[in-house]
């Protein structure tokens, strides 16, 4: 890796103030992506500003209408919880290996927003509010693009806050090396509707809104079974063609569904 | 049986200090002063390299010395060479390239090395190796086996035309096969392919280079299979110092499969540059270095055909592969696609005639050589795969069609039609053992059920045979190799009792330690506690070949045994002396020097001191009791065995699993089972990786490795593996003192061709080739409707 300052940040403010006084300063959560990516050379900065000792950032509360989950907690924490939704406990189980889950957070995962991360899907198939230290962003808005999302430079994710689904299932085809997902539905009903998100198959996450409508005047399998997304735009390599993923977001969107129940 | 002696299950000694972190590896030493060094690599399949501009980088913070291929040439160090010569069809020679240590004028592939940049920290020569200016005049690369050789195919090496190496056949027998084709009832072809696999070895190749000013010698620690034969391949290929100025030292190595036989540039390097700046070098390759620079293994393109007559009976069989070297030869990358295959190539089979072609094509790729079971991989699995394929274009059962062409006990020693005699084998018994342990009989039930479950299920055989314990001196010469296969070992009595064994052979992660302990534990009656195997240092022990080609305990272990043979002679003569009774009438047993018929006996420790402490000693006989032994073996050996595979298959999305696998192996006499049984366990694995998820991919025209990372190179993981059905059958080689036959490759060499009959089993279609990936599958099983 190449040579940086390493710097530790005791509050969210001072978070803030190390990040805007840096040159090319960076945010280090749970370090599972950015560490990897210091140590191969693939990037570099002059200040890494670590958030793990910010306590404020970290645990999960539930309120009336759903459950906040702070930046800094660990996918363990996350898949431990029995205050989440089951579909969102399960989905962070299945991220990478013990290792990773009890280094990984929340925030780091969907500041990254790898295109094949598992979050994603749970945060916009549930329809999740992305909490900052300046605004709160609504999941819709947060995913822009491949491996990029709505904040802004000198931005730190606080929390997310997910309502709660009256059903819910997460469904994931794992690329066969890193593990990640190659394809991941999340297919929720909501006080408000249905939504489908799908992972892994695209740039960026999306939602599949003929399955949403067919969702929601039949909620089963079988509802989506004929539902195909255009493999136009999506991912092809070598794990999978565009075409192959495309025939695997409707398998896994039937599993997500029969999961939920 | 001595207590813990052969056939006993004990636990690996090695083990606890492995598994707590107290084991020595290459990257564990450190010399005083070391440096570290960075190399500069192609980023470029395929370039000339018009200039090198280091001036920035020598001024970087650190830097020590940057040398190039230029510098290396000024010293007369010596090309890297391959060591065994292949002539082609018509008697012309191998055309092998100029490979020089660092490139001079030309890169051949990705990660190529261009220079050596030396610094006080590891980062600084990372650094600094970034600042390295190389001027490339990018060429067009080829990277496939099938058109390398294809006409206007960008050019690698100019003494190389058609990118050729060697145009080879095993005996000059086309006629003679092709009319046995011409009278077939029944004619198999099969298109395949075997896939290039990297060997990811869990501890990366490291170096340490050091010169000691005071005797002007050199010391290497490096990540060797074979430590005598990379100090004899530094000295008098590549004239880096005599022998007896050149130490090589391979301490605790964590993994090797073949790809830390060869002597490498980075090595090389290192020692080389020790002594030019009068400081230990360092090198340790992180995992991305690994990718593109251990030697890869397989990379065949092969179409096989198998005659059979009337009553399903082989006639003959006619075997055409391309084989991939990569972008020069490696140390043994010309005898993998030849002796170490085509000779494997009758299997357990009575095939009378056999034509096996196979040439070999430079390619802008790593450079290709063994990699765990090195030929027999891809013997087998061409063999097996066109096998099955003929059971059910002939709709025979396809271990019944194996049983009608099985070599019976009672024709043993077996000549085949490919050069090689079998000593020994009841393949019929393996067959039986493996069929009934999978439980064959049940399979269709379990298939109605699958597919009630909406999954198709597939079984598959393959009956491998694999030549080991490599190899008979005289033999290996006469096909063309430059060294002799013997082993050497010594056996030292100490004077209070316990034993040193010093061996040849080099252990990473076969457990030597244990059980070449538990072989002298037998013989000579000692506590296996109270013996130490020593291995991997030149200046400890006796020159030997080192480990690979399942050779170690055949080989390495017969030399053992002999050695215990002269300790006994020698201790026979001790104790008859000081027993006062006449030489004949000594007994050795369990440990213990008995006078015949009578209760006076003196147990070996007791000789041991007295060899070493001589006050009342034979006249004539020389203190001490330490002996050496050199053995070559009379023949190879042939571990065989069958391996069943079953598999489910999700046709939604292509996933496959094997919910059973079966391995009945014959190694003959089994030293240590717990042993035997983990390697059969990783070899296993290994052959599911490279059946269900590995596979180098090369982008076709940047020449590019596309999956050089473990994010996207699928090594098999335990949910890729059930727990596995494994048994043995025991026909003990009579051609070695212990009777055994080896053990290291067995299940990579038969998985995959089991695997992928499984698979196309289910599919029903031949059409799928390794890795068979999801996506793979879940196209091949649309096709198949
Ligand atoms: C072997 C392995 C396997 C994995 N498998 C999976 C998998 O199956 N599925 C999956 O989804 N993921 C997987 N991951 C990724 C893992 O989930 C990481 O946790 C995630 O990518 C990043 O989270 P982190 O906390 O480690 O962030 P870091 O690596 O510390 O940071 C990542 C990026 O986010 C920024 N960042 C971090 N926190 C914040 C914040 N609060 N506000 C703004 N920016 C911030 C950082 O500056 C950095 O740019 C895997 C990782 C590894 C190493």
């Amino acid at each position: 890796m190449y040579n940086f300052n390493y710097q530790r940040a005791s509050s969210l403010d001072d978070a803030v103030a190390k990040l805007g006084a840096a040159s090319d300063g960076t945010l280090l959560a749970g370090g599972q992506t950015l560490i990897p990516t210091l140590k191969q050379r693939l990037a570099s900065h002059s200040d890494v500003i670590d958030l793990s000792g910010i306590g404020d950032l970290r645990g999960i509360s539930a309120d009336g209408g759903g459950v906040t989950v702070g930046a800094l907690t660990r996918h363990a924490e996350v898949a431990a919880s029995a205050d989440v939704p089951a579909a969102l406990a399960a989905l962070a189980d299945g991220i990478g290996d013990p290792q990773v889950r009890n280094c990984g957070t929340l925030g780091g995962s969907i500041a990254n927003a790898d295109p094949a991360a598992d979050y994603p899907a749970a945060v916009l198939g549930l329809g999740a509010t992305v909490n900052t230290n300046l605004r709160s962003i609504a999941a819709d808005d947060f995913f822009t693009g491949l491996f990029e999302t709505a904040l802004n430079d000198g931005e730190i994710i606080t929390s997310v806050t997910f309502p709660t689904p009256q059903k819910a299932g997460y469904a994931k085809f794992p690329n066969p090396a890193s593990r990640y997902a190659m394809v991941g539905v999340f297919a929720a009903q909501m006080g408000d509707g249905v939504r489908v998100a799908v992972t892994g198959a695209g740039p960026c996450v999306f939602r599949v809104a003929e399955m949403e409508s067919a969702l929601a005047g039949n909620w089963s399998a079988d509802a989506v079974a004929g539902i195909s997304v255009s493999a136009d735009g999506l991912n092809s390599d070598l794990h999978g063609s565009a075409e192959y993923r495309a025939h695997l977001v409707t398998v896994m969107a039937k599993r997500a569904v029969a999961a939920a129940g | 049986m001595a207590e813990n002696g052969i056939g006993a299950s004990l636990k690996r000694k090695e083990d606890p200090r492995l598994l707590l972190g107290k084991g020595s590896y290459v990257d564990d030493i450190n010399r005083p002063g070391q440096a570290y060094a960075a190399f500069v690599r192609s980023p470029h399949a395929h370039a000339n390299i018009k200039s090198i501009n280091s001036t920035a980088a020598a001024a970087a913070p650190g830097v020590v010395a940057i040398f190039t291929g230029d510098d290396m040439a000024a010293d007369e160090v010596g090309p890297l060479i391959c060591g065994w010569a292949i002539s082609s069809k018509d008697g012309s020679p191998m055309n092998m390239p100029h490979h020089t240590c660092l490139a001079q004028g030309k890169v051949t592939y990705v990660g190529d090395h261009v220079a050596i940049v030396i610094a006080d920290t590891q980062e600084q020569a990372k650094d600094a190796a970034e600042l390295v200016e190389v001027d490339y005049e990018e060429l067009s690369a080829v990277v496939g086996t099938a058109d390398a050789d294809a006409a206007g195919a960008p050019q690698l090496h100019e003494n190389a035309p058609n990118n050729t190496c060697f145009d080879w056949h095993l005996a000059d027998n086309k006629a003679d096969v092709d009319a046995a084709f011409a009278g077939a009832a029944h004619v198999t072809k099969l298109d395949i392919l075997n896939n290039r696999l990297v060997p990811n070895a869990m501890e990366p190749r490291a170096a340490v280079g050091d010169y000691e000013r005071s005797t002007d010698s050199l010391t290497l620690y490096t990540t060797s299979q074979n430590p005598h034969v990379a100090r004899l391949v530094l000295s008098a290929f590549f004239g880096i110092a005599p022998e007896h100025k050149l130490r090589v030292v391979a301490p605790d190595v964590g993994g090797g499969f073949g790809s830390k036989i060869y002597v490498y540039s980075e090595e090389t390097a290192c020692l080389w540059a020790a002594r030019k700046i009068d400081r230990a070098v360092k090198w340790t390759a992180d995992r991305a270095e690994s990718f593109v620079s251990d030697a890869h293994g397989r990379d065949h393109v092969t179409t096989v055909e198998l005659a059979l007559d009337g009553d399903a009976k082989f006639l003959a069989m006619r075997c055409s592969t391309k084989a991939n070297l990569g972008g020069y030869m490696s140390l043994f990358s010309s005898a993998v696609p030849t002796y170490m295959y085509a000779t494997l190539l009758a299997g357990q089979y009575t095939t009378p005639q056999i034509y096996a072609e196979v040439k070999t094509v430079f390619t802008n790729t790593t450079p290709v050589d063994a990699y765990r079971g090195a030929g027999r991989p891809e013997a087998t699995y061409a063999l097996e795969r066109v096998v099955e394929a003929a059971a059910r274009e002939l709709n025979i059962d396809p271990a019944e069609l194996r049983r009608r062409n099985l070599i019976q006990p009672d024709q043993f020693p077996y000549e085949t039609p490919v050069v090689h005699t079998y000593d020994c084998g009841d393949y019929g018994a393996s067959l039986d053992k493996a069929i009934e342990i999978a439980d064959y009989a049940g399979f269709a039930a379990r298939r109605d059920q699958s597919k009630a479950g909406g999954k198709l299920r597939g079984i598959g055989f393959s009956n491998y045979i694999e030549a080991c314990g490599i190899a008979p001196s005289a033999a290996v010469g006469a096909l063309g190799g430059g060294v002799g296969l013997w082993e050497a070992a010594q056996v030292r009595f100490n004077p209070t009792g316990n034993v040193t064994v010093f061996t040849g052979t080099h252990a990473h992660g076969q457990g030597h330690e244990t059980a070449f302990a538990q072989v002298v534990a037998d013989q000579l009656g000692v506590p296996v506690e109270n013996v130490e195997v020593v291995h991997g240092d030149t200046d400890k022990g006796p020159f030997g070949m080192g480990t690979y080609g399942s050779r170690s305990i055949a080989v390495g272990g017969s030399a053992i045994v002999k050695a215990g043979e002269k300790i006994i002679a020698k201790g026979r003569k001790i104790a008859a002396h000081l027993l006062e009774a006449a030489e004949d009438d000594i007994e050795f047993t369990d440990g213990n020097f008995t006078v015949a018929g009578t209760d006076k006996a003196l147990n070996i420790g007791e000789v041991a001191f007295a060899a070493y402490v001589p006050h009342n000693y034979p006249e004539g006989v020389e203190p001490g009791l330490d002996e050496s032994a050199f053995y070559d073996p009379l023949n190879f050996s042939f571990p065989s065995g069958t391996h069943i595979c079953e598999v489910e298959v999700d046709p939604d999305t292509g996933t496959v699993e094997i919910v059973n696998y079966t391995a009945v192996d014959d190694f003959g006499t089994l030293i240590n089972p717990m042993i035997v049984a983990g390697q059969v366990h990783g070899g296993i694995v290994q052959g599911v990786g490279q059946a269900l998820t590995e596979g180098a991919a090369y982008d076709p025209d940047s020449g590019q490795l596309v999956n050089g990372s473990f994010m996207d190179y699928t090594m098999p993981r335990a949910d890729n593996v059930p727990s596995f059905n494994i048994d043995t059958t025991e026909t003990p080689s009579p051609l070695n003192p212990l009777g055994v036959k080896g053990c290291g490759e067995a299940g990579a060499i038969a998985a995959p061709a089991a695997v992928m009959n499984a698979i196309t089993d289910a599919l029903g279609t031949e059409n799928i080739d390794m890795p068979a990936t999801p996506e793979k599958v879940w196209r091949a099983a649309q096709a198949a409707g």
